[in-house]
């Protein structure tokens, strides 16, 4: 831990990240005789993108939940941030800088596309219900640069057109980017998404992807990431997380991970659409 | 013409000032519905418990009096003269806070995840403790309510239009309307009112942007509390603070009918139709068969409407899933 807390990592296409921010150790998760987990260990560096493949059931979602604390892990440990987090809610996680997006999109339905960016925002909100006088003085203040963020994101996610519209009503590859750009509201050191580009269209995945890679370069975000369409993790991702079966099964560089042996018989060799 | 008729105006405006009260409870319901799923069967003893406090407070009652004389021969059951109404006001708030935590620590969190039948029948045991210790408490007898509002028929309305309307319905409607307002307003522009929005639009997304589910449900219970304080308080008002308080709940379940149990609007809607369609049975028909049709009017009403949009009038559109 130490040592990778400090030392960099230089990946395949030349860039340099970060030392360890996030760290999975020896992780087993059970859901009464299903093991979902089963002693995985791995780490996320300061500003890379992470992904995690393999087949369906293989365990994917259930790790991004115990990263997240949806989930408490029979056994193992997380380390972020150099420290060994206590058990802790979902709520207080993301008060530590993780967001994340859902596999089944999880919006505020009801909502317009702003006030579900603004509600992104949660975290950078002064809290108490009376501390909050409001529209009065520090709160109108807040209130407006928290506006003026969300504003970007929209700018950003070239989402103009529909701000205003109630989300339940967009078509499913917008919902995705409105559920994007609620996790980037909260400005996250570490941004978690769980297949962003399931269900997507061509045009619609090159999107997302330059999204990503966008929100990844110019803010410097930590990614990790889910996805199953190996063009765009090989494309995406410095570092692969390979599972299957609730084991880890390969970690590596996109060039590694395509050579090697166990993944391609588990996973690559066959096709997964 | 009847719109002539003061009478026939008389009828719509008291149905109106009732059915404002009718939506206060009803949207009591609403918010802890569409909060936590939880259909909260508590609502209307919550009322009864708010409205014992709150006369407790004022008249300077001793909680517990009977049990501490029972268990100590403590015979006093008044500490003196009371306190003023503003005060005993507040105090009741104060004290509807402490209980919605206790509920959320003590009934919600170790059932969190429950099916909602589970967490209903909860509620069904939380009201029969709470009129336990209500009567506990406060004692069982009927008490006399005053805060200090107008009474009688209204003098400016009787001169000058000649219905006779309550100046207590009067105001009881205007104090619903500005615990509306604020509500509505509370709701749209504050951090906490797009967090009760969010958590009762997504539970999960709600926590994965920050949102504590336990700190909504407390704030979603208090405003609870703070409603029933307010019906509490204007129905005892009206006919005094006694046990059959809690059955004002029941007026509340055909307005949810008509409105829908997830919409503040239909709360209001529904209230307001079920007040006046009410009162005009009442006045015109009732006597074509022989009256005392206030007591099932509503429910009548409800069931007809969900005969044909049993969503409700503002509820979303269930789609059977196939
Ligand atoms: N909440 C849960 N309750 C019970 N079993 C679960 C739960 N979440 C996941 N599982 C099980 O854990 C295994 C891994 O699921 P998941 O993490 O969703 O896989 P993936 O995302 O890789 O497709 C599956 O067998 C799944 O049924
Ligand atoms: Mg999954």
């Amino acid at each position: 831990m130490s040592l990778k807390a400090v030392e960099t990592f230089v990946t395949e296409d030349g860039r340099s990240i970060g030392p360890v921010i996030l760290e999975v150790k020896d992780i087993t998760l059970k859901f009464g005789g299903v093991t979902a987990i089963q002693n995985i260990s791995f780490d996320i560096r300061g500003g890379e993108v992470r992904a995690i493949i393999g087949p369906n059931g293989a365990g994917k979602s259930s790790m991004l939940n115990v990263i997240n604390g949806f989930y408490h892990p029979q056994e193992g440990e997380v380390w972020f941030k150099n420290e060994l987090r206590a058990p802790m809610k979902p709520y207080q996680i993301a008060y530590q800088g993780i967001a994340r997006t859902f596999q089944n999109i999880a919006l505020f339905k009801g909502m317009s596309t702003l006030d579900n960016i603004m509600t992104g925002r949660f975290t950078h909100m002064s809290s108490g219900i009376f501390a909050q006088a409001w529209w009065k003085g520090a709160a109108e203040k807040e209130e407006f640069s928290n506006r003026e963020k969300v504003e970007q994101i929209i700018d950003f996610l070239e989402i103009q057109k529909i701000r205003k519209t109630e989300v339940g009503r967009l078509p499913y590859g917008l919902q995705k980017r409105v559920e994007l750009g609620r996790a980037l509201a909260a400005e996250p050191r570490l941004l978690l998404l769980d297949e962003p580009m399931a269900g997507m269209n061509v045009e619609e995945k090159e999107d997302m992807s330059r999204f990503i890679l966008d929100v990844n370069e110019e803010f410097g975000t930590t990614v990790a990431l889910i996805e199953h369409d190996m063009g765009v993790v090989m494309d995406i991702a410095d570092r692969v997380v390979v599972m299957d079966y609730g084991k880890k099964i390969g970690d590596g560089t996109p060039e590694e991970i395509r050579k090697n042996q166990v993944v391609i018989d588990a996973y690559l060799g066959i096709s997964h659409d | 013409m009847f719109l002539f008729d003061p009478f026939f105006w008389e009828v719509v405006i008291s149905g109106l000032l009732a059915g404002v009260m009718y939506a206060l409870v009803a949207l009591g319901f609403v918010l802890i519905f569409k909060a936590s799923g939880i259909f909260n069967f508590a609502q209307g003893v919550l009322a009864l418990f708010a409205a014992l406090t709150l006369v407790g407070f004022q008249t300077g009652q001793i909680p517990f009096a009977h049990l501490l004389e029972a268990l100590f021969g403590l015979h006093a059951s008044h500490w003196g003269e009371g306190m003023n109404t503003v005060l005993a006001l507040f105090l009741s708030l104060v004290v509807m806070i402490g209980l919605a935590w206790l509920i959320v620590k003590i009934v919600l969190r170790p059932l969190v995840n429950q099916e909602g039948i589970i967490l209903f029948m909860a509620t069904i045991g939380l009201a029969f403790v709470l009129e336990g210790v209500g009567d506990l408490m406060w004692g069982a007898n009927v008490k006399r309510l005053d805060v200090g509002l107008p009474e009688g028929p209204s003098d400016f309305l009787l001169d000058n239009t000649g219905m006779f309307i309550e100046k207590l319905e009067i105001s009881a409607a205007v104090v619903a309307i500005i615990l509306v307002v604020t509500l509505m307003i509370f709701s749209q522009y504050t951090k906490m009112g797009r967090a009760l929005r969010a958590v009762a639009d997504d539970h999960q997304a709600a926590l994965s942007v920050g949102i504590s589910l336990e700190t909504i449900w407390w704030v979603v219970w208090s405003i609870s509390g703070l409603v029933a304080l307010v019906a509490g308080v204007m129905w005892g008002a009206k006919s005094g603070v006694q046990f059959s308080l809690s059955l004002i709940a029941l007026k509340a379940l055909p307005v949810l009918m008509l409105g829908g149990f997830t919409s503040i609007p239909g709360a209001i809607i529904g209230g307001l139709m079920i007040g006046v369609g009410e009162k005009m049975f009442e006045f015109y028909i009732g006597p074509m068969i022989g009256g005392a049709t206030e007591n099932w009017f509503a429910y009548m009403l409800a069931l007809l409407f969900l005969l044909f949009r049993p969503q409700g009038l503002f509820g979303e559109k269930i789609i059977e899933r196939v």
